[in-house]
């Protein structure tokens, strides 16, 4: 990508508890407006497959909200951001394998206890902030 | 192989984007967990899953995978369809189950996009 195109740009979108028919629009919207940026195809499947387990996540687990994706000419900033249950323990949260996901949730082919490392691998600077009651906040960056 | 070959030799009846079968396709990801597929790297992949719902479309999106067959007639629901259409996604169905489709594909040549990860 050449840094002179890329004028800083913030995308936003809300995250609906359990609309799993809408899981994905976020990731795609965001994959649509790199493309037209021009951005490489490789950092555009990064972020998109960050963006969408973020997303799904958040269908599955919160209570509901917020995705902000901040595009500058150095990096891609993804800010997820929910209220609900929280996770009590991050570390195990982070083990391939693990997961609190329903029997309906994993008969839709999520819940398999990847998309928190899966989302760790899409970045190049990953970090988690959560608790039991108080929400979960996610940070990524892949460089450009 | 090309998507026509892999139509023809799986038997799979085409439901969108039938103008893109010249398609090479160089590894497969074989699942039904979509967070597997997503992992999932390199060029001209094709999706084999039993999973027959949206986000099989979101997930081919995501990874850029350019075509999916649903195994075992799990023939996919309009909407489905609707949805490949729109991201220019091949979207085919065949009879066979899922580990014949992969078993198949395996003696013709092709192989899994999965194993280095």
């Amino acid at each position: 990508m050449t840094t002179e195109k890329i004028r800083p740009l913030v995308l936003e979108y809300t995250i609906v508890s359990g609309d799993f028919a809408g899981g994905g629009k976020a990731a795609s919207d965001v994959k649509r407006c790199l493309s037209q940026l021009g951005c490489q195809s490789e950092v555009i499947r990064r972020v998109a497959v960050a963006t969408y387990e973020a997303e799904m996540n958040m269908i599955i687990h919160s209570f509901g909200g917020k995705i902000t994706i901040y595009i500058s000419s150095d990096n891609i900033r993804i800010l997820c951001e929910d209220t609900g249950p929280g996770i009590p323990d991050i570390e195990l949260a982070m083990q391939e394998g693990y997961s609190t996901a329903s029997d309906k949730i994993r008969e839709m082919g999520f819940g398999a206890g990847m998309g928190l490392p899966n989302m760790k691998n899409c970045s190049d600077f990953f970090c988690i902030d959560s608790g039991e009651g108080q929400g979960t906040k996610v940070e990524m960056v892949i460089n450009l | 192989m090309d998507l026509r070959e892999i139509k023809e030799l799986l038997k799979c009846k085409v439901l969108a984007n039938d103008d893109k079968l010249d398609m090479q396709v160089d590894c497969i990801c074989a699942s039904e967990l979509m967070s597997s597929v997503l992992t999932c790297s390199g060029n001209n992949k094709l999706l084999v899953t039993g999973l027959n719902n949206l986000q099989v479309i979101r997930t081919a999106e995501m990874s850029d995978i350019p075509a999916v067959i649903f195994v075992q007639n799990r023939k996919p629901s309009a909407e489905i369809v609707e949805l490949a259409k729109e991201k220019e996604i091949v979207v085919m169905y065949t009879k066979y189950s899922l580990f014949t489709v992969c078993g198949m594909l395996y003696q013709a040549g092709l192989r899994s996009g999965q194993d280095d990860n």
